[in-house]
């Protein structure tokens, strides 16, 4: 599936709730329900500190698909963190660069990937735009 | 706070409808305003002074031969006697009008960089905001000075005896919040003043979080530096000022150049203006200034000691009604506390449950308060922090207390 695919999947899903309270019962369900990230790799230099919450990013390369696991110390948080893997990972590296993060606010969560919230999220998308990068750069 | 019995009782319904925004709504929600500790909301009063200035005598201050500038002027020097009385000042250019608190601590922070020497000890508590933290970190690497830490307990007080073992003759300036905006503590400053005044130091007190609930009489405390922000107190933001005994503001040197700050200027040599003015260099903010005088007299209107004897009934409330919750923890459990909540629940992040919170109109304040070295203490990344004023009602705590609940269900 492409990004785009996979976002407009995302887009229906949400479409099926009525109000806020059952948007943010399956985000925080995401955020429980995944183990995104292996232990090993929540360290330090994967860490992207927000002041509200952090958030962990991990890359690697699995022949010309880059693979992103993630993590997060706040649930809902972590909830979105699990849409945007879900979205961003498992794809080449030049379609994750040209991506943008417009569904998230077809899906009502536009507050959370507000820069002055903090809450590690929009460093996060830079992050894997950054790994998108510089993997590109090594494919190539 | 304590409670007083003779403390008249204050008309909130009354007060409410001062207060414009408290009647919106946020997410479909009626506000439920509980961030007071973080900025306090403008009554029409206030925000009347505003449009009068510029509806009517909007112009540059002093100078002035015209007639507007000259009305600007007296409303702006007004305004400093209203602060000089309201804080018991000796005299009117002991105050100096700032942007801030912040300001006023980095105006005092920079001019002891000329008083300072390698081996001068400085004296700050463990639970100050970062701007009570940083300015003096700057200024312990500017003059090699050494910067120590008096410690506090778990119930969030300051160790006194501590505070004794650290202070000495190498002790040049202790500097210290009134009331910590993380928790709550009212500390004792009279006791601290007086401790470092033995020892020859002089004290800075943060006073922006007690300011809405406490009168600091400067003469009284015999405090040497003392800084508030308008805007914690109904005033609007980006104005405050720094109190400072006139002998030390004489001693210190000016922190910007500029116009306003000079009494002859040639390009051999320039002499400053004298007290205020050598510390208000440029056009200040000659709105807010006015506004802060009638922000000030609104508050006194309904007078401070029936404030904190109402906010201290919705704390006494608020505290009771959260610790109904299971795997409830409340940070700052001091004896004198003003009306704030830092909390925790069990195994949540204070970020979701704000996050909640807010999608039921509710405002909060989440995450390490600008005061990280007080979440390392407690070995939490943050906390849920509700801050009251007067204008909160029992019945809109009912409310948070209902959302809190409902948010609780959804994350657990």
């Amino acid at each position: 599936m492409t990004i785009q695919e996979k976002q407009n999947e995302v887009i229906d899903e949400f479409a099926m709730f009525d109000d806020w309270m059952q948007r943010y019962e399956y985000m925080i369900e995401l955020g429980k329900s995944l183990p995104l990230i292996d232990e090993k790799y929540k360290i330090e230099e994967n860490l992207i500190k927000g002041c509200q919450s952090k958030v962990w990013v991990h890359a690697e390369l699995d022949g010309e698909r880059l693979l992103f696991t993630a993590d997060s110390d706040a649930i809902i948080t972590k909830g979105i963190v699990a849409i945007l893997i879900r979205v961003f990972s498992d794809q080449h590296p030049s379609q994750i660069i040209e991506a943008n993060t417009q569904f998230i606010d077809e899906i009502g969560l536009k507050e959370h990937l507000s820069p002055t919230r903090a809450n590690g999220l929009v460093s996060m998308i830079k992050q894997l735009k950054m790994y998108a990068l510089a993997y590109q750069t090594q494919l190539n | 706070m304590s409670q007083s019995t003779q403390v008249r009782k204050i008309d909130v319904e009354t007060i409410r409808q001062d207060f414009p925004i408290l009647g919106r709504e946020v997410n479909g929600y009626p506000l439920v305003y509980f961030d007071n500790a973080a900025t306090a909301q403008t009554p029409k009063q206030v925000m009347d002074a505003i449009v009068d200035y510029y509806s009517n005598y909007n112009a540059n201050i002093h100078r002035g031969v015209h007639a507007l500038s000259q009305e600007a002027t007296d409303k702006y020097e007004q305004a400093r006697i209203k602060i000089q009385q309201h804080f018991n000042a000796e005299h009117a250019h002991e105050i100096i009008m700032t942007s801030g608190t912040t300001h006023g601590i980095n105006l005092v922070a920079n001019g002891f960089t000329s008083l300072l020497k390698s081996g001068d000890e400085i004296l700050v508590s463990a639970m100050e905001h970062h701007s009570n933290i940083v300015p003096w970190q700057m200024l312990a690497e500017k003059t090699g000075a050494k910067l120590k830490v008096i410690p506090m307990n778990e119930k969030g007080e300051l160790i006194l005896d501590e505070y004794r073992k650290l202070i000495s003759d190498r002790t040049k300036l202790v500097f210290v919040n009134h009331v910590s905006n993380a928790l709550g503590t009212v500390n004792p400053i009279k006791e601290i003043i007086d401790i470092a005044h033995k020892a020859g130091a002089a004290v800075l007190i943060d006073g922006a979080q007690a300011s809405p609930h406490i009168k600091a009489d400067v003469q009284e405390l015999d405090v040497d530096f003392y800084v508030v922000s308008a805007h914690k107190m109904c005033g609007p933001t980006g104005v405050g000022i720094l109190y400072g005994k006139q002998e030390w503001l004489e001693k210190l040197p000016p922190y910007q150049g500029g116009g306003e700050m000079i009494a002859t200027v040639s390009f051999e040599k320039t002499t400053y203006a004298g007290l205020p003015h050598k510390f208000e260099a440029g056009t200040p903010n000659i709105c807010g200034g006015i506004a802060f005088g009638a922000a000030l007299d609104y508050m006194n209107s309904i007078g401070l000691e029936e404030i904190a004897s109402y906010e201290d009934e919705l704390l006494q409330y608020a505290t009771s009604r959260l610790k109904e919750i299971d795997g409830m923890k409340i940070y700052g459990e001091a004896a004198q506390k003003t009306a704030v909540i830092s909390f925790n629940v069990e195994g949540l992040h204070p970020y979701d449950i704000g996050t909640l919170l807010d999608k039921m109109g509710i405002a909060v304040r989440t995450g390490h308060h600008c005061a990280q070295p007080v979440m390392d203490f407690f070995k939490i990344p943050g906390t849920v922090r509700a801050s009251f004023a007067f204008y909160n009602t029992k019945e809109e705590i009912d409310t948070f207390m209902e959302a809190l609940k409902k948010a609780l269900m959804m994350l657990q």
